[in-house]
This record gives structure tokens, sequence and C-alpha cells, in this order.
């Protein structure tokens, strides 16, 4: 088991002919993702030679669920096209939408988060990795290599630190890693993945990483106080953070009082979560409460 | 982005909403026509881009064009909050009646907006907030069906205003998310939003921040730019599309993607207690493609930088392999030639490890040092700065 995203999952990869995105469909490929094909209006009928298999090209997402059966998306399309992408998938009714692109302006995805209210499908990101349940299916652009399947499952905002603990852990595995994305506005958030991960069987102890900005590390920090039986450990970057500065992440900014690290730990600490000072801590807390 | 008041206030009037706005000045002399140009009471107000410039004496109402200039005088070079005022607005004075609040922003909780206002003006917001939260109302703003005349009477009501003021208000709101929307604002706040002796609503002051995702949209943003405040190792950074930020310690870091960075600076703060207290002296993110080009830009910004006394190279080679990197740190290092003179402690971990620290000591470069883990890299890097 794990969540959201299994070795049965169909994906297509909108953009799949730029350069995002024919790079990383090869590698999605390479981890053994079932790729079913592509979507590019101005090339649609044509196909696409990516990992030595030759994937159909649709002209729209719709189309491409009617011939292929897919039910996630992988979106690499640019900023100014990502919000028409979005809707065009949500409208086709997909079932994951995985949001990588960067740089979306926010009032874009708030239009996506309003228009997918009731509707099926689930989104991730934008401007995140994706999701990997190793072994299975990836879909997005976390290097495959780095560890196989295990039953730690990991949230986090941020994509390289989703790496670097995936590392730390890699002789333990992961049930499903998944990036959410630092955007002020985010499809899935940390509280989501807790409640899949809670209910996914294979899945024995939860990673979750925040950093500075906003309060939704408070808030999952009270979803696990309430609802997470599972063993729980917490890492929270930008402890040393000056307030008024972007850290390279859209959301990751302290104002005033609002978004510290410490304000973070402090609430994942009264909730029960272990907080690691740094990367390589956190690793040791999973491993001793899982032995 | 956040723009100065001058600035909001410009773009509200260009969508319409009834503004109270002057000219700016840099000198008093300046100051002083502006205000024998509007005639009768001005205001001068220090341009700065931080709250509590009223309390610090930032803010000086006029009686003549000469108390204009000795207000200039007194406030130009003024520092707030760390903030030095390069620029007075003077404004025409207004005769309040009443002050409100109002501001649309973004609410990252509910994935929405929201729109905040209160018939109580006149105060700290944030003290409003607190002391008495029923004054101020909270509306989500959904992003596609926004702020109509309906919804901006909705607002209005919220807020307790009187029912003779609901329309009033309700179409300054309509124009005030005009501004939110077409300008691709975060945040539009006006405080105090006021009701003068002609009984006519004038927004006497403004603030707006801007997304800067949405620069590819909104060509004017480039121009609202407070080029000359920017730190000029960042402004550098900037022209490189390096996401650089300029803090004020002594350990020069660079790292791939955001999060890895924000706590690559968190191990060096932490490593650093034991080392006389030295900092991180930047955030860098060079992103996936760790090439030598994008490596030699941002170890140049970093030695550009006086301060900086050893450099944290800290790399998890994800999509981009550690070979690559390694590759990318000596390309970087025949690239600087002399310039890099600086101690490097470089970590790399994740793909192709082995290839990649084996570059690197082949190199055997006299000031590269390879630590194999981040805590310990960190460490090395924070007591070579401390010696350096």
């Amino acid at each position: 088991m794990s969540i959201y995203l299994n070795k049965d999952s169909k994906i297509i990869v909108q953009g799949i002919t730029g350069g995002m995105g024919s790079k990383h469909t090869t590698l999605m490929l390479d981890a053994g993702s079932a790729i079913v094909g592509g979507v590019n209006a101005r090339k649609a009928g044509t196909e696409v030679e990516l990992g030595g298999k030759a994937l159909p090209v649709f002209g729209t997402v719709k189309e491409a669920i009617v011939e292929t059966g897919a039910d996630v998306s992988v979106v690499f399309v640019p900023p100014a096209f990502t919000k028409d992408a979005c809707i065009e998938a949500i409208d086709a009714g997909i079932g994951l939408l995985v949001v990588i692109t960067e740089g979306v302006p926010v009032q874009d995805t708030a239009e996506v988060w309003s228009y997918l209210q009731g509707k099926k499908t689930r989104m991730i990101g934008p401007n995140c990795p994706g999701i990997i349940t190793p072994g299975e299916s990836l879909a997005g652009i976390t290097p495959h290599t780095i560890t196989g399947k295990g039953p730690v499952g990991l949230v986090s905002k941020s994509g390289t630190l989703t790496y670097q603990m995936m590392y730390e852990l890699k002789d333990l595995g992961f049930s499903t890693a998944i990036g959410i994305g630092g955007d002020p506005i985010i499809g899935t958030t940390h509280i989501d993945a807790l409640e899949a991960f809670q209910n996914d069987p294979d899945t024995k102890a939860i990673v979750m990483i925040g950093e500075i900005g906003g309060d939704a590390e408070e808030r999952a920090a009270a979803y696990i106080k309430e609802n997470v039986t599972k063993p729980v450990v917490g890492y929270v970057a930008g402890f040393t953070a000056p307030e008024g500065k972007t850290m390279g992440h859209a959301g990751a900014i302290v104002s005033g009082s609002s978004g510290t690290a410490q304000a973070k730990k402090e609430a994942l600490e009264a909730a029960g979560v272990k907080v690691g000072k740094t990367p390589s801590e956190t690793a040791r807390l999973l491993r001793e409460l899982l032995a | 982005m956040d723009l100065f008041e001058y600035q909001a206030k410009q773009l509200f009037k260009a969508h319409g909403v009834p503004v109270s706005l002057g000219e700016v000045a840099t000198t008093p002399a300046e100051a002083k026509a502006i205000a024998e140009k509007i005639g009768g009471v001005t205001v001068v107000k220090a341009q700065v881009k931080i709250g509590g410039r009223g309390k610090a004496g930032g803010v000086k109402v006029a009686k003549t064009p000469e108390d204009a200039q000795a207000n200039a005088e007194a406030i130009l070079g003024m520092d707030i909050k760390g903030h030095t005022v390069h620029r007075v607005l003077v404004d025409p004075g207004a005769d309040i009646k009443e002050e409100y609040y109002v501001s649309y922003l973004l609410d990252r909780s509910n994935r929405t907006f929201l729109a905040m206002a209160s018939y109580e003006g006149g105060m700290e917001i944030e003290q409003l907030a607190v002391e008495r939260p029923e004054a101020l109302a909270k509306v989500p703003v959904d992003a596609i069906a926004g702020v109509d005349l309906a919804k901006g009477q909705e607002i209005a009501r919220a807020a307790k205003f009187p029912a003779e003021l609901v329309d009033q208000i309700a179409d300054v709101l309509v124009k005030l998310w005009d501004v939110f929307t077409k300008q691709d604002a975060t945040l539009v706040e006006v405080n105090p939003l006021a009701r003068v002796g002609d009984g006519s609503i004038v927004a006497l002051d403004g603030k707006v921040s801007l997304d800067d995702n949405a620069d590819f949209r909104q060509p004017g943003n480039a121009a609202l730019e407070d080029k000359a405040a920017a730190d000029p190792l960042e402004a550098k950074a900037k022209e490189k599309h390096l996401n650089y930020v300029k803090l004020d310690g002594q350990v020069g870091i660079i790292g791939n993607g955001a999060g890895l960075v924000m706590s690559t600076l968190d191990v060096v703060a932490y490593a650093g207690e034991a080392h006389s207290g030295v900092k991180p002296a930047n955030f860098l993110d060079i992103g996936g493609g760790a090439n030598a080009q994008v490596m030699a830009d941002g170890l140049d910004v970093i030695l550009g930088d006086p301060d900086v006394r050893s450099v944290f190279v800290n790399v998890f080679g994800g999509i981009t392999a550690c070979d690559e990197v390694a590759n990318g740190i000596k390309g970087a290092l025949e690239i600087l030639g002399d310039q890099a003179t600086k101690p490097l402690v470089v970590r790399l971990d994740g793909n192709n490890v082995d290839q990649g620290r084996a570059i690197l000591n082949e190199l055997n470069h006299p000031l590269v040092t390879q630590v194999d883990t981040m805590d310990g890299a960190a460490d090395k890097a924070a007591e070579l700065a401390a010696k350096g």
C-alpha cells in the first residue's frame, strides 16, 4: 500500500514535449512509472520517443483520459499557462494532479483551488517535487535511486530536504514520499498527507518536514494531537531566517512574530511530536521511535 | 515586492480609488515647492517600507510651505527601524471626520483571499484585532467570484458601517479589488480610509505588496522596484538569476533547493556557537542544475561579500548527480582563478556521490576541503570562518 500513487496509476504528462517535461518523463519511466502519454495541443496526434518508449501526444487531457484511462497528470507547463492546464485537467476529471511548475502567480493558484472545490481532483503543488511510491511509481522529479520501499511515510514542503531525509533513512525505505511545495497556496497540505499516512497500513512512522512561513505546521500539530496514532517526527527549516526576507520559496517568509520556525517547533512538540534540530538528528529520532 | 505609500496610492488612483495624493520630494526645497503648489495645509510623510513611521516622527502636518520645508528637513535622512528615509510624500491636508480600515490579503490557511474592514479606524490594526476583535470584520473572498457591488456591501455591513455609508464604502471596495487582482497583489491595505469634510471617502494612506511570480505579466513592476535600496550583492545576484539573500554573518552558503539551503543556514548557525559565534553570511539557492557557470556565478557573488571568511557548498545530488556538481565546482574554480581566495568546504551526498568526491580528491585544490556529512561540514566551515 501507499498513498495517492501506486503501480497501477496511469500517468500522463502535460508539457511532455518541453525540456523539463521530456527529461523528467524519461526519469519517471526509469522509476517504473506507467506513463501512458502526454498532452500538447500543438503536437496532437504525434508520438514522442522517451526512455525507449513511443508515447502518444494528445491534444487535450480529456482525449488522453479517454484513450488511455489515465488517472494522474503531471504538469510541467510554464507558469503563464499553468492555470489553464490545471483547469483543463480538472474539467477532464483527472484523479491526481501533480503540479511541478515553479513561479505560478498566487492568484492563479487561488483560482484553481476555488475551481476544484467539489470536484474529484486532488492537486499536489504547485512548485513541488511531486510524489514517489518507491518501487512502484513516481509522479514528479524526486530521484528514484535514493532508496526503496519501506515503512516510513514522508511529507515535506521542500524538495531537496525530502531527498536529504530519504537519503538519511535509505536503509529503512519509504511507503510514499510527498513534496507538497513551498507556495503560499497549495493543493495538498501536511494534514491531508498525515491523514492518508495514518490510514495506510504499510506506513509505520511518519516524517513531517516544514519550513518558515504561514501556520500550516501549527495546524498539522493540532491535527496530529487529535488524529494521528502512528509515531511522527518533525523537522522545521529556517530557525535563523530573518524577518521580512523570502527564503527561496514564495511562502517561506517570517512576518512579525508569525511563521517562525521556533513557534512551529513548539507547536509540534506540544502535540507530542519529536522535532530534530537538524535533518540528521531528525533521522535519529525516527530510528529510535521505530526501534 | 512591497511598494511605497506614494506608489500604492498612484495605483489606487489609476484604478479609480479616491485618494489624497500630492507629490514626492527628495529635498526640503522640493517639499516647499510642492506645498506651495498644493496650497493650504499639507502633510509631509516619510516614505519607508515599514510600519510605525507616525510614532517615529515620520509624519508631520505643515501649515505653510516653510513648515513643509522644515518638516522635510527633519524627516529626510531619518532612520525608522533601520530604514533610512530618502523621500517624503507631500500630501494635501485632509479635513478628517472619521477614519476607517479596509484591506484585502492572501489567506493562506483557507487558501483564498480575505477582506478585512472596520468602521473603527485610526488605530493600529494589530491592536484592534487583539483588543476589539468584534470590531474587525473578516470576510472570505472567493478568487473566482471576486468582489462585486453586492459583495462590497456585504463586507461594509459586516464591518458595521452605518447604512448611509454602505454604498460609498462598497464602491471603494470594488475598486480596491480591481487594484488587488489587476496588479497581482498579495496585500492591499488602506489605513486610514477617511470620510472628509465634504462627505466623500478618501484613501489617506496605502500599502500594497505585489506577487513577484506575476512579474511576467506585470511589465510595470520593474519600474516600481526601489533599485537604490537593494543590497549591491543582491542586485548582482538578481542579474545572474540567482536566488540570493544577504545576511550578516561570516560563512558563505551555497546549496541546491530552498529547503536544504534554509536548513544549511540553521546547521551552520548551530555549529557557529562553538566557533566564536560565526553565522551564515547569506542564503543562496543555485537550484537543480548546478553546472560550472552557475556555481561560478554563485561563488563570485559570495566572494564579493567582504564579511565572508569561508564558504560552505552543500549539495544533495538529486536530479543533478554529484559528479556533475563536482565538475561544476572544478570549473568554477578555473573560471574564478585568483579571485577565489576563501576556503571552501564541500559536502556532497546523493546520486553518484563516490564519483563526485573522487573528482574533488583528484583536483586536490588547496582551498577545497571535503567533509562527508552536513553537520561535519558545517562545523568545519564555521571553524575556518572563526580562524580566518
